[in-house]
Order: C-alpha cells, then structure tokens, then sequence
C-alpha cells in the first residue's frame, strides 16, 4: 500500500502596508517542500459596468474613483484616450506642459510616500526588526528628519497636484483635448520657494537608496530575484519619457523583442491569461507566449528599457545603477527601490524645468477636435508602472467598451515569481514565522503592488497569517491589530 | 498660530457607502463655520498629519462597515503604531505623527458614520446611509459653530 501524505497550504493575508489586500498561498509538496507560491489579488470589480453609457468626456473624472492613491494617473491615461477620442491628435503647448507638471507631482509624491512610509522601516531596521518598531512610527521616533523629510516630499507633490488637477476628490484638470487651468505666477512662486529643498531631499534619496542596495548586494542580489523581460514606454530618441512614448519591450539580456511600437496597437502585441486561482489576469508578450512572454513594469524596467534619461541629475544616477550590472538590464528585485529614487530625482528635475517654462502661464489650454474616433487607446507610466486605458465610444457619445491594463496586473507573474523564490529560499517547517512573513512583504512591497482601492472604511483591514492543511483545516493563525468594536 | 478646528471626511465617493466621510464634508460645506477648515479626500495619508498639526483639534470623518447607527463619535488616542498600512493610515497615526513630527498637541475625534454598502461601483449612498448622514451632520454643525467641541463628550464617551 502506497502512503500518501497530502499536501499542505500556507496561507498568509493580507499583506501589510501594500494598499488594499491580498493574500499569499504557499503549497508544500509530501516532503514539505515549497511546490508553489501564489499571490492572490483582490480586485475592485465591476468598473467597466459602472462606467458604460457615461459620456465620454466624464470618464477622466470618473475613472479617479479606481484608486485612491494614485487617481491622477488614471485621470491623464483616460484623458489622453479621450482627447483621440475628440479628434485631437495635439494638445497647445500649456495643455501638454500642465498634465505634465501634474504627473511629475504625481510621481514625487508616491515615489516619496512609498520610500520613507513603506520601504524605510525595511531598510533602516531591517527585516527581522519588531513590526511594532519597523513602521513609520518607529521612522519618526528614531529617524524623525527622514519621516519629516518624506511628509514634506509627498505635500509638495500633493500641492502640485492641487494646482494642476483641483480638488483632491473631484479633480477635474485634464479634459478631452486640453486642461482647463494654466498655472499662475503666484502659484508658481510658492512651488520655485521649496524647490532647492525639494532637489536636495531627492539627492540625498537617491544616495541612500544606492547606499544600501550596495552595502548589501550579496543578500539582496538573489533575494526574490529572477530573470525577467522587461516593459514601457519610451520617447522616439530612447529616452525615459514617463507622460509619452512607443512602446518598447527587451529580454532579460537587454535584446529588444520589439520597439518604437504606437500604444494604439498595444493588443497586437499584449495578450492576457487567465488561470483559475487568480481574479487577476497574466499578461504577456504574444509573440513569446505565456511562459516566456511575461514581463516587469515600473521603476526598473523602466530604467532598463530606456537608453537615457534627459535629466542630467537622474541620468548620472542611472549610469551609477547599470554600472552595477555591466550595462546590462538589472534583474534584482531590490534595486527597484534604488530606480524608483532615480526617478523621484527625475521628476523633481522635470518639475524645476517646467516651473521655469512660460509656457505654464499660456492661455490656449485646449485645441479643437477634428475627426472624431470610436476607439482610443491611452497610455501613460504610472508610479508604478505602465497603464492602460482602451475605451469604445458610440455616436452618442457613450462609453460602450473599456478593458484597462493597471500596472500591478502587469507585474502578476513577477509578483508571484518573487513570492515563490522567498518562500523557496526562507521557509523551514509548516510554519509562517514572522521572519518569513516579513520577507514576503520586502519581496512585494518591491513592486509597490495596489493590491486593491475597493474600500479602507473602518473594520476593513485584519492582519491575518493562517496555516492550513490540504483538507482546509487551519493548524496555525496569528492575527494582529484587528479592532474587536468591528 | 493654530487654526481652532480642522474637519477630515475621507473615502472613495465611488464606492457606494465609503464615500459617507466626503458626502459629510460637502453637506457641512453649506453651514456657516467660521474658523473651521473642511478638508476631504479618497484616504488619510501620512502628509495629513502636517495639516492636522496646524489645528488644535481635528474631527475624523468616515464611514464604518459596522458599529453603532446612525454614528459613533468618540475621542481618537494617539496610535503607537500603523496597524497594517501606511496607505490606510488609521487617525491615531495621524495624530502620533504631528505630535512626533511637528510637535503638535492635538484634541482629535472620530465620527464614524454606518454605512452599509461598499464592494461595488457607484457614486450613490444607500438609503440607510443617508440618513444616517443627515443625522451625522446635524450632530457636527452645532458643535463645530458654537466651538463646544472638544467639551462636547468626556474622553472615551461614546454617542450615539
């Protein structure tokens, strides 16, 4: 008789400070080994129902409601759609440079905000430090220059998100073929006071996200770490350019699989899996296949697609990042963070450029629309990676279609390859130990993942870490900081 | 020098009843609220703790999936830590970091108003929800005009 010893199922949820929730399977084969690691996402369903029959020039304010972390970047994605949509192929030059002074803020503020409120307990205590100690509280208590630093980042950001959208709920900036404000002289001035500041904050960034990827190479160069293709948007001459650009997708080695392609075309060259366990689907590079057609998105892939940054700042700072692997794309899952100061230091550069630019005072702030289209496609590089809007508008100008692409579906099957080379790499036994929870969370922090905006109402968001046998019968729970009122 | 009262509805108005905490701060929008700063947004963040640092007292303003009907108002203790992320910033937080941060002293509260209705799509609050919001409002206004608030509950008390 053969004996057979059933597989068990490690369960972990939700995964801290990422936002939303999600929840980590770990399945062991009969000799308790790791046989597969799966990160399961809830998603805030139902959007494409809640946004069909609107007409097409509501769609950039509505769309603000998938997220409430970053709404600017769905805002402009969907705007860029609709202005095809309205028959404008080109925005006047205050309209581009405003959504585009939106955007930098947009990403300083969330490049800042996930740096010093989500990463730096990480870093700076290290992984095995007390969760009661290894937050931003504990940041502020013994590091309160950094904390205050990182309140200060993400308000400038939030400031310029207020001048260039409105109101932090309702912003209304970006329209069909335009923006509906130009940026006073006034407002400009408050922006150019704290600007030095600002640079110097993102320098020093830059420095300590370059100082620890460094000092720590040897534990971090395999931590969570995998080859990857990586996926974005890049300007005509190669450069970064996170408003614009073709798309551009390369291999692990840096051979590009395809280039210089218009986004209108996305679906000709990105296709998307379903598999059962997940309400999150797995894109992928057609012409790879689902195996090896997958892909990063975000920071990283971004630095390694790109041939240059047109700051001169972030692009000496670039060099200093591919300088750690010969010039080659970099497929350490940790130096995202170190790519992601680069690009804080990039749009606080663009930011300096643009408050200096009088075209921000310029009153032609939207064009008129000339042929008008059915389908558009807008696309734009989100903090944390690419975004896809696609809509169909009928001649009633009526939303009929939409399918969006968000950066973390992007990153599913790298999230998933992360989570699997960590509990591989760190699990011993049946049981979650608070060291291996916590390297979970380093390795999909990573990815600044927005697991899900569906709703943060009081009584929403336990901490439970729970251990099951392959029967489903819970053999270990632990949970933390849930409020017994709720 | 600080500004007397600060009042921070957050939420997503698209999903359904989670936008309770915005709605509010519209409706309050129509008062007369010398001295009051309305504030609203999809979430409490850490930069919030700047603002509130610049009051001497704050009112919180969400909704909550269970608990008392129509609100629940009650005193908000400074939090030791974020209990489970820094994107869903609890008010203890807030109010920990502009003590830690700005050195700030604070008299901050919680209205909690029940909602019913959060997993889907939609710019509406549900029936229940809105009257509970009317109830919240005319709860708030008062104490927030006749600047009775931080004398309105003894710590810890509940109302409701």
């Amino acid at each position: 008789m053969v004996k057979t010893t059933h597989p068990r199922k490690i369960i972990i949820e939700p995964v801290t400070r990422v936002e939303g929730h999600g929840k980590v399977t770990i399945l062991l084969d009969e000799h308790r080994k790791v046989q597969q690691a799966r990160l399961h996402i809830v998603e805030f369903r139902g959007f494409e129902r809640f946004i069909q029959g609107r007409p097409y020039w509501e769609v950039p304010v509505l769309v603000q409601r998938l997220c409430g972390i970053c709404p600017v970047s769905h805002h402009l994605a969907a705007a860029k759609a609709m202005d095809l949509i309205a028959g404008v192929d080109q925005l006047p030059p205050t309209a581009e440079k405003m959504r585009r002074l939106m955007h930098y803020g947009q990403m300083f503020q969330s490049h800042a905000l996930h740096f010093f409120h989500l990463v730096s307990p990480d870093l700076l205590f290290g992984f095995d430090a007390d969760p009661a100690i290894r937050n931003v509280i504990g940041v502020a208590r013994q590091f309160p220059h950094l904390a205050v630093q990182g309140v200060m980042m993400r308000k400038y950001g939030q400031e310029l998100i207020k001048a260039t959208a409105g109101k932090k709920i309702h912003g209304t900036g970006a329209i069909p073929g335009g923006i509906n404000k130009n940026l006073s002289i006034a407002e400009r001035d408050e922006f150019l006071k704290d600007l030095d500041q600002m640079l110097k904050w993102s320098r020093e960034s830059v420095a300590l996200a370059k100082e620890y990827t460094v000092t720590h190479l040897k534990e971090l160069v395999d931590f969570g770490s995998f080859e990857s293709n990586h996926f974005g948007l890049v300007r005509k001459d190669g450069a970064m350019d996170l408003y614009h650009g073709n798309l551009r997708a390369i291999t692990a080695d840096g051979q590009k699989i395809f280039d210089q392609v218009d986004y209108q075309t996305y679906a000709d060259y990105l296709a998307e899996e379903v598999k059962p366990w997940s309400y999150m689907k797995f894109p992928f590079i057609q012409s790879l296949g689902p195996d090896r057609g997958w892909y990063r998105v975000g920071p990283l892939a971004r630095i390694n697609t790109c041939d240059f940054i047109d700051t001169p700042e972030a692009e000496g700072a670039r060099q200093e990042l591919m300088a750690l692997t010969q010039g080659k794309p970099n497929n350490i899952t940790m130096a995202y963070h170190w790519a992601r100061m680069i690009e804080l230091l990039h749009s606080i550069e663009k930011i300096k450029d643009l408050l200096h630019d009088p075209d921000l005072q310029g009153v032609e702030l939207r064009a008129q629309g000339r042929t008008r289209r059915s389908h558009a496609v807008g696309m734009i590089e989100a903090p944390r990676g690419t975004l896809i809007h696609d809509y169909e508008v009928n001649e009633q100008d009526q939303v009929t279609r939409c399918n969006l692409i968000v950066s973390t579906t992007h990153n599913n099957t790298p999230m998933n390859r992360a989570v699997e080379k960590v509990a591989r790499d760190f699990l011993s036994g049946t049981e979650v130990t608070e060291g291996l929870l916590n390297r979970i969370e380093v390795a999909i922090r990573a990815y600044d993942p927005c697991l899900s905006c569906a709703t943060h109402a009081m009584g929403r968001m336990p901490l439970t870490v729970e251990i099951q046998d392959a029967q489903g019968i819970r053999v270990h729970r632990r949970t933390r900081g849930v409020d017994p009122d709720v | 020098m600080s500004k007397r009262l600060l009042i921070l509805g957050y939420g997503n108005p698209g999903g359904l009843d989670d936008g309770l905490g915005p709605a509010c701060v519209e409706a309050l929008r129509s008062f007369d609220l010398p001295d009051v700063t309305l504030e609203s947004d999809y979430q409490l963040t850490v930069e919030d703790a700047a603002l509130a640092a610049e009051h001497e007292v704050v009112v919180f303003v969400d909704a909550t999936v269970a608990g008392p009907e129509p609100f629940d108002f009650f005193e908000v203790q400074p939090a030791e830590t974020l209990s489970f992320s820094s994107h869903v910033v609890e008010p203890g937080a807030v109010i920990t970091l502009a003590e830690s941060l700005f050195g700030a002293r604070i008299h901050a509260f919680t209205l909690a108003i029940r909602g019913y209705q959060f997993n889907e799509f939609g710019e509406y609050l549900s029936q229940q929800a809105r009257n509970n919001l009317a109830a919240a409002v005319q709860f708030l206004a008062p104490l927030a005009r006749s600047h009775t608030l931080p004398t309105a509950l003894k710590p810890k008390a509940r109302m409701n």
